[in-house]
């Protein structure tokens, strides 16, 4: 069983398995929306007014009510404009920001960690910068322009020349390192569509991802809503958990999620680091690594099980490390399930900042031990205190040892509690077996700095030979 | 609008939609794509290092066509489907598995499991016509923006969006 002293070890699985007061509600006024938008709002039907009014209803008693009501009342006689597409995205970000912060409680409660600091960063922090540069207001309005246009076509109206509108506005955003963010988003949603074209025929329609991604690609098409971030600087002893790995066809991007102790004898804080670049969808595997290792020094650290010293690094208010090599060096050995045991209980968790409240940003480094594993119909489950929870192996990046069978194996787990589709479950970054009466640790992000692994090695061969073809292409062909 | 019967997959914030590329070799194909309504892509020139081939076949008619990046028409592919077309079709294959392709260029291929060599012939046998070249431009510039990604320099401010696209480890 669980040992109730463990540092972060105690997880009251019953909590987690609980319904939460009023998750259901907010949820069906969001996929009512949702399911406006797969016919689209050009021509609005009976159902989907309902929807759209449904949503209006769900934010009356919130500051955004009258606009929302008068968006509302626009969409239903299928004359909305792009303000209007904006506060309905706005209505139906509020609700899953709600439903974020229920969800975030019940972890709070389930894993028995501190509450939330209050934004000290930003009390401290230098003022935002203001950050689109003049060009970039055209791009984001071309950006607005294109996704009104989906919402009023719907999903299923999706079509090549539609779809392709986005290329040009994705390909002038990326250069310009301030508008990133909101080209990564575009590029990763517009490749999906084009994959997915004609909507007419599709089989099925991934109805509330899309809708997340619409919604969030149209409010941070607003000026302001992703500017640079405030920061603070940080000064201490860096303890990485384990690295979270995303991609897309042409993006990638790698979270080191780590325990923060500031130099000051202040209490630890959970913070991440994250470092991403765009890419050609033929590089993957260790290629992924490979793009971002000479980025920042960090992969290598972890991979060594290293912990970093930092010198006023920035640190967001949301607990993001914007890295820099120079404020940083390679520290003491130091065990991730050493940290987890030892401090994960103690550490604070920043504040989501308002905008980006979504369940799907939850994602709580936990450790869990002395569980049950179980498979059935090709599902992982750990049971832990009683509940079973579902563990996701499809997330273990391709290029790393860690393997769903050596999960199932393992006796110990750092990981990443989240939620999606209704329920939590477990991301593994790393896990502990026995081998030999010997406990083992093995890391899903262990080649994330290089690796001595044969079948590593043979990855990053392979993804050295792609990259150095695809250079080879463009030095011939791209300044012609 | 079915409010309560949506699926787990539908209510998924993550759901996969498209599945990651699958590894290859580049050197004789550096790019590939189902896109526009076309298997289309770039195919290095066996012969000289400088020139690459432009190649598509359109889905359902099979329409084909292939030329040179400056825009001279390749030899080879007078009546039927060129060298070129033949390795944009087996890279396709191994890029998205050949279901997808199948899929995408309106196949049937006779006997179940389609492969590289009984879409080639499936589409063969349907006597397709040559296309005329004018997506070449647009697609070689597609390639040229590919290529482009690559000289974009890594971030580390944070792209919390990214939280949408976890990893799979199941393939195309």
């Amino acid at each position: 069983m669980v040992p109730a002293d463990a540092g972060g070890g105690l997880m009251r699985g019953d909590l987690l398995s609980d319904p939460i007061d009023g998750l259901d509600e907010a949820l069906a006024a969001v996929d009512a929306f949702d399911g406006a938008l797969v016919a689209g709002l050009l021509r609005p039907g009976p159902a989907q007014a309902t929807a759209v009014a449904g949503l209006a209803d769900a934010v009356a008693g919130t500051p955004l009510a009258a606009r929302v009501a008068e968006a509302a009342g626009r969409a239903t006689d299928g004359a909305a404009g792009e303000d209007h597409f904006v506060a309905l995205a706005a209505a139906r970000c509020a609700l899953l920001g709600s439903v974020h912060d229920a969800l975030t409680h019940r972890i709070d409660e389930a894993v028995g960690r501190p509450a939330p600091e209050e934004g000290q960063a930003e009390a401290e922090g230098s003022p935002p910068a203001s950050a689109v540069p003049e060009h970039g207001a055209n791009l984001l309005a071309a950006a607005r322009s294109w996704l009104c246009d989906l919402a009023r076509g719907g999903w299923r109206g999706i079509d090549h020349e539609l779809v392709a509108g986005a290329a040009p506005v994705v390909s002038a955003m990326l250069p310009d390192p301030t508008l990133r963010r909101r080209a990564t988003l575009l590029d990763g949603f517009a490749a999906e569509l084009a994959a997915s074209c004609p909507g007419a025929t599709l089989e099925r329609v991934p109805v509330r991802r899309w809708a997340d991604l619409w919604s969030r690609a149209l409010l941070l098409t607003v000026p302001g809503a992703a500017g640079e971030p405030s920061v603070a600087p940080a000064t201490g002893r860096l303890l990485p958990l384990g690295v979270d790995l995303q991609e897309h066809a042409t993006a990638v991007q790698a979270q080191v999620h780590a325990v923060f102790e500031p130099a000051d004898g202040g209490a630890p804080r959970l913070v991440r680091a994250g470092v991403s670049a765009p890419k050609p969808d033929t590089v993957v595997g260790a290629g992924l690594w490979q793009l971002l290792r000479p980025r920042t020094a960090l992969l290598g650290a972890v991979s060594e099980g290293r912990s970093m010293e930092l010198d006023a690094m920035p640190v967001t208010a949301e607990g993001d490390l914007v890295w820099d090599d120079g404020r940083a060096r390679t520290g003491e050995p130091a065990d991730a399930f050493a940290t987890a045991r030892v401090m994960l209980s103690a550490a604070a968790a920043a504040r989501v900042a308002p905008l980006d409240r979504h369940p799907v940003r939850i994602a709580v480094p936990v450790l869990l031990e002395g569980y049950a594993a179980r498979t059935e119909d090709d599902r992982l489950t750990f049971d832990v205190s009683g509940r079973s929870l579902t563990v996701d192996t499809d997330r273990l990046p391709a290029a790393g040892p860690l393997t769903p069978e050596a999960v199932a194996a393992s006796h110990a787990c750092v990981g990443l509690l989240r939620w999606d589709a209704g329920e939590f479950f477990l991301q593994p970054l790393a896990v502990e077996a026995t081998v030999r009466r010997k406990a083992v640790a093995v890391h899903a992000g262990a080649w994330a700095g290089g690796t001595t692994d044969k079948a590593g090695v043979r990855a990053e061969k392979a993804a050295t030979d792609a990259v150095a073809v695809l250079r080879e292409r463009a030095g011939r062909l791209l300044r012609k | 609008m079915g409010v309560g019967a949506l699926s787990v997959w539908e209510k998924s914030s993550t759901a996969r939609v498209v599945p990651p590329a699958r590894p290859r070799k580049l050197a004789k194909v550096p790019f590939v794509e189902l896109a526009d309504g076309r298997l289309q892509g770039v195919v290095s020139s066996g012969s000289d290092i400088g020139r690459v081939y432009v190649s598509s076949v359109a889905a359902r008619t099979y329409a084909f066509a292939c030329s040179t990046n400056n825009n001279r028409p390749c030899g080879g592919a007078r009546g039927m489907f060129c060298k070129h077309i033949q390795a944009l079709v087996g890279e396709a294959v191994l890029q998205y598995g050949a279901e997808r392709v199948a899929r995408y260029l309106a196949v049937e291929t006779p006997d179940g499991e389609p492969h590289a060599q009984s879409l080639t012939a499936a589409m063969t046998a349907a006597r397709p016509v040559r296309g005329d070249s004018s997506a070449a431009a647009p697609v070689f510039s597609r390639f040229l923006r590919h290529l482009s990604y690559l000289e974009l320099d890594p971030v580390t401010t944070p792209l919390p969006e990214m939280q949408w696209f976890p990893p799979t480890r199941a393939v195309a």
